[in-house]
């Protein structure tokens, strides 16, 4: 009982400070809205993939960008909070460390989604993608497996590294990477061979191969069963690790 | 009842002994203050005993429960307020109680009136629904205050209270750290360098330096040690020496002219150390205080190094996020 009430405790506090700060929510959709009104369109004059249309052929990708950039920060702001603020406080309270890891976790999961149900919104408004009941479900369920793998992510670099400073080779070196070899800009079939192995390795890959062929209804690259196989392993794996360094972060 | 005991209690960091083997023992309803200049080993001897660090080496008791064993009945049972700002600036003050409360387990029923009661004893009922970041420095103290308290502690571990408080807020804060020490009976451990805080505050004292204990009573017996008034004497040229041979002198030093000592019954001697010193330029006796007992056990002003952290305050801030 004590520890589900300190991860409603936690989640709560996640979930208040996100609807206070309005700007946080607004900013982080500028972002992915630039890639698909400017890129999208951009490329999207003289593009088409298939028989999609460049800037509807991103859509799932930028989904999947926005929940990469959102949740690693989450978890890495983490660095900042040990210092001055209030997780210090919870890390002082007699909860385990896993409740406060999943507090978190569960936390940032509801942010994210509020920020990808906009998105989702304005993509059948103003970008033509076309929802059916089948199609929502699955595009919700695969980003919050992913939501919940990456803001782990996070929360290890978080949990290990001591100082904010490290925060530009977090993006250099993770996010990008990340981002740019998960075909979520171009397709993955064609790549040359020693691009197409890191992309292969990339778990990001994988959810967005499952988000274009659930939102788009086109053909999967790797097999709609792969997808979720990997994806869920990631998130898994991902879990274990953070549970572990959150236990052992010193406050 | 003994609620807290220490044996030896040891911490090293690397190579550096930050805590030297300290035995406590305290008793309920006690204010004690850990008192020392910065780096001296405060902030470790109490980061262990709200079982925040491991110790090296020693053992920790807390309402009876091993610091190292019992850490998570230790922490049921503590109340923390802590040196920086902890809580959140978005919440408002009730919502950063109500989150303590659900963390440290109130009774659900309970969580209203506890939060009522607390926002009373602090003053804090008419502004309790305002976001913190609109709390003044003195406000935000008190909420904290407040929140550790909220869980019904035994043990309340206050780290620098009134550090950066105006007089009048920590004369405020005084207040209620006293009122709970008599009326709940809650034993307060409070590291302080306010000589006064000490002074007034605390039932007893323990003088931290080098993280040992250079001495340990109460506030007045303690002044009392260092027998008699301290006289202080401007002098172009002193003669120290002269001096330091007269037997109801002691503890003489001089510095730049100025020369500082301890005297029995000092109306009676004084001539005749004025005398001996001679170019006598002007003369100040009182009472001793507690910084005269600082600067006679450990050689330092606490004064000088107000508001600065310590070597090993800054020591634990850059290992925080190192595991």
């Amino acid at each position: 009982m004590g520890e589900l009430n300190g991860l409603y405790a936690l989640w709560y506090r996640e979930v208040k400070v996100f609807t206070r700060e309005i700007s946080r929510v607004v900013g982080a959709l500028v972002q992915p809205l630039m890639w698909l009104v400017i890129f999208g369109t951009g490329l999207g004059s003289i593009l088409s993939i298939g028989t999609v249309n460049y800037q509807t052929y991103i859509f799932p990708g930028i989904l999947a960008m926005t929940v990469l950039f959102g949740s690693l920060f989450f978890g890495l702001y983490i660095i900042m909070d040990k210092r001055v603020d209030f997780l210090k406080e919870v890390l002082v309270a007699p909860l385990h460390r896993t409740t406060i890891f999943f507090g978190k976790v569960l936390g940032g999961s509801t942010d994210g989604i509020i920020q990808i149900a906009i998105l989702l919104v304005l993509g059948s408004i103003f970008f033509g993608i076309h929802f059916t009941v089948y199609s929502l479900i699955m595009t919700i369920i695969i980003i919050l497996i992913l939501m919940v793998a990456i803001i782990s992510l996070g929360l290890i670099f978080g949990a290990v590294m001591s100082s904010p400073e490290g925060f530009g080779l977090v993006i250099t070196f993770v996010i990008f990477p990340l981002f740019f070899l998960s075909g979520a800009l171009f397709p993955v079939k064609s790549l040359p061979e020693w691009l197409y192995s890191f992309v292969a390795v990339n778990p990001v890959s994988y959810a967005v191969d499952a988000l274009r062929t659930v939102i788009l209804g086109t053909a999967s690259a790797f097999g709609l069963g792969i997808d979720f196989a990997v994806l869920i392993g990631f998130a898994i794996a991902m879990v274990a690790i953070g549970t572990w360094a959150f236990k052992r972060m010193k406050i | 009842m003994k609620v807290i005991e220490t044996h030896n209690l040891t911490k090293r960091f690397d190579r550096l002994i930050a805590v030297n083997k300290i035995n406590l023992s305290i008793k309920e309803g006690e204010i004690f203050g850990l008192l020392g200049p910065n780096g001296a080993g405060k902030t470790t001897t109490l980061s262990m005993l709200a079982t925040l660090l491991p110790p090296t080496s020693g053992r920790a008791y807390v309402n009876g429960f091993d610091v190292v064993n019992d850490a998570s009945k230790v922490r049921h049972s503590i109340g923390f307020v802590f040196q920086d700002p902890s809580s959140d600036d978005l919440l408002t003050g009730r919502e950063n109680l109500y989150l303590h409360a659900l963390m440290y387990g109130v009774d659900m029923r309970n969580i209203n009136k506890r939060m009522d009661e607390v926002l009373k004893l602090v003053d804090l009922t008419e502004r309790q629904n305002e976001r913190m970041k609109k709390y003044s420095g003195g406000m935000r103290r008190r909420l904290e205050l407040a929140r550790g308290l909220l869980h019904d502690p035994r043990v309340l571990f206050l780290d620098e209270p009134t550090l950066g408080l105006d007089p009048q807020t920590r004369q405020h804060l005084w207040t209620y750290i006293r009122r709970l020490a008599d009326e709940k009976k809650v034993t307060v451990i409070i590291t302080t360098h306010y000589m006064d805080e000490a002074d007034q505050l605390c039932d007893r004292i323990a003088v931290i330096d080098h993280g040992k204990i250079a001495a340990m009573g109460k506030p007045e017996d303690l002044k009392k040690r260092l027998g008699g008034d301290v006289v202080r004497i401007k002098s172009k040229k002193p003669n120290v020496a002269a001096v330091k041979k007269l037997r109801y002198v002691k503890n003489v030093k001089h510095n730049d002219g100025m020369v500082t000592m301890t005297v029995d019954n000092s109306a009676k001697h004084l001539q005749e150390i004025l005398k001996k010193i001679g170019n006598v330029e002007s003369v100040e006796t009182r009472s001793p205080t507690l910084n005269d007992l600082f600067l006679h056990l450990t050689g330092s002003e606490i004064r000088d190094e107000e508001g600065e952290g310590g070597y090993f305050e800054r020591m634990m801030a850059s290992n925080r996020g190192n595991r």
